[in-house]
């Protein structure tokens, strides 16, 4: 499969990506890992006439631990999360979920921005940040600005950052106490069918604070807050874990395909949710 | 479109191929280069056949315009061994029957190949952790997984002998 012919362009700073994209408007994107785009074009269902190449721009890359909170560039890749010393320290959880995303040679080249900035419902990443309460960087001819990952995912593959935006960097409080990304996949390689992110902080024997949110079970990543609440101040008993389950169900609307019907997608998200509870609460 | 003067290493050799843009590494190498050892299998980026190391990373070469990899030192099953000299792999594959069709193997002996570099001791399972990305429709993976391990266990003794 040969994709639709197109001009390439490599820039090593972000002003001339910028430049690029502000020139050709809808016609240009940039290209990350490729890992997701590379297959749409091969298939003609992404027209890209001018492909820019982010894998040269330096100050995309880079993971930071300062002042308790995390940084990471968009261009670092899954790999490189996965092999972090920071990342396992400051949020295992970011760990824990890289190594569930797609196949080794994928994650040697997919990226926290493009993982993040595609919007595919699919992609793990997006969950996981609305659990940490991330905040997401774009910059574009207006410059730099900040935006909640709770409120960045409009639609399917439709996402509060503008096209001649570039997503540069996401970063999130360190995170404590315990924490699970749990998934269901029919094989390796494959997006969830469920997926649940979950961080706990326990005090004394009792849910401090709870945030948990959902992959693929909607056409944006779900953050629960009812779920959350639900475990607060309990003592993680079954019965509060049910009530997080089902005040999760309320706020999840998943579509029949390939991975099942809507009534085996909330039966599997109800037990992914439960085991994640139960993982990080083991952990808290 | 304009077409690229593109600069590889692969196998030790430098090469200076012209390009266009939309043409995928996998093609350069098997057209361009004649180094047919990685197969295009999916061409879709779930299969691996297509398997090669590039800068110490196992990269499917169908999922990489031949532009992006400009600069970059490549390895294919050709330059891993040949069949006078084989890589320990190679010899394990052949050993404990890692093959049946043999489709999948240059790419699943890439990757092991860069599994065992970052990992020189694995479990079983992180060998099937980290083949994840081959697919093979034979063997059912009981051999190849022997034959990994097999060939690590090799690697370690040749390593602790020579110490």
């Amino acid at each position: 499969m040969i994709p639709a012919s197109f001009e390439y362009y490599r820039p090593d700073n972000i002003a001339a990506a910028l430049a690029v994209l502000e020139e050709h408007g809808d016609d240009a994107r940039v290209i990350a890992g490729g890992h997701s785009l590379i297959p749409m074009m091969k298939l003609r269902m992404a027209d890209v006439p001018h492909l820019i190449d982010l894998q040269d721009v330096k100050d995309l890359r880079g993971i930071k631990v300062a002042g308790g909170t995390v940084t990471i560039g968009a261009m670092v890749t899954q790999a490189e999360l996965i092999s972090s010393q920071d990342i396992a320290q400051a949020a295992p959880i970011m760990h824990e979920a890289a190594l569930q995303i797609a196949d080794p040679q994928v994650r040697y080249m997919g990226t926290v921005g493009g993982n993040i900035a595609n919007g595919d419902p699919g992609n793990d990443l997006p969950g996981l940040m609305q659990c940490l309460d991330a905040t997401l960087t774009v910059v574009g001819p207006n410059g730099e600005r900040d935006i909640a990952a709770r409120e960045f995912y409009e639609a399917a593959y439709m996402t509060a950052r503008e096209d001649d935006e570039i997503l540069t960097k996401v970063s999130f409080a360190a995170t404590e106490g315990g924490y699970a990304y749990e998934k269901q996949k029919r094989k390796i390689g494959d997006y969830a069918t469920a997926a649940a992110s979950v961080l706990l902080t326990k005090e004394g024997s009792t849910v401090s604070t709870a945030s948990i949110a959902m992959t693929n079970l909607s056409d944006v990543p779900v953050f629960s807050e009812e779920a959350g609440a639900a475990l607060q101040g309990s003592s993680c008993d079954t019965d509060a874990v049910k009530a997080a389950v089902a005040a999760m169900l309320e706020d999840i609307e998943p579509n029949e395909d390939n991975r099942g019907p809507v009534e085996f997608k909330r039966h599997v998200a109800g037990v992914i949710l439960s085991r994640a509870i139960e993982r990080a609460w083991s952990r808290a | 479109m304009t077409k690229h003067h593109i600069k590889l290493k692969v196998n030790g050799t430098e090469h200076d191929v012209l390009a266009e843009p939309r043409e995928l590494l996998i093609h350069t190498l098997r057209e361009q280069l004649d180094l047919k050892g990685p197969h295009v299998g999916c061409e879709t980026s779930h299969c691996g056949a297509c398997t090669v190391d590039l800068d110490g990373k196992s990269v499917k070469a169908c999922t990489m315009f031949t532009v992006q990899a400009a600069g970059t030192d490549i390895t294919t099953i050709e330059g891993i061994g040949t069949p006078d000299a084989m890589h320990v792999l190679q010899e394990a594959f052949r050993e404990h029957h890692g093959l049946q069709c043999g489709f999948c193997t240059p790419g699943m002996i890439t990757r092991a190949y860069r599994l065992l570099q970052e990992n020189p001791t694995p479990t079983e399972e992180d060998v099937r952790f980290g083949i994840a990305g081959n697919l093979c429709r034979c063997t059912g993976y009981q051999n190849i997984v022997k034959s990994v391990m097999a060939a690590a266990s090799e690697l370690n003794t040749a390593k602790e002998a020579a110490q």
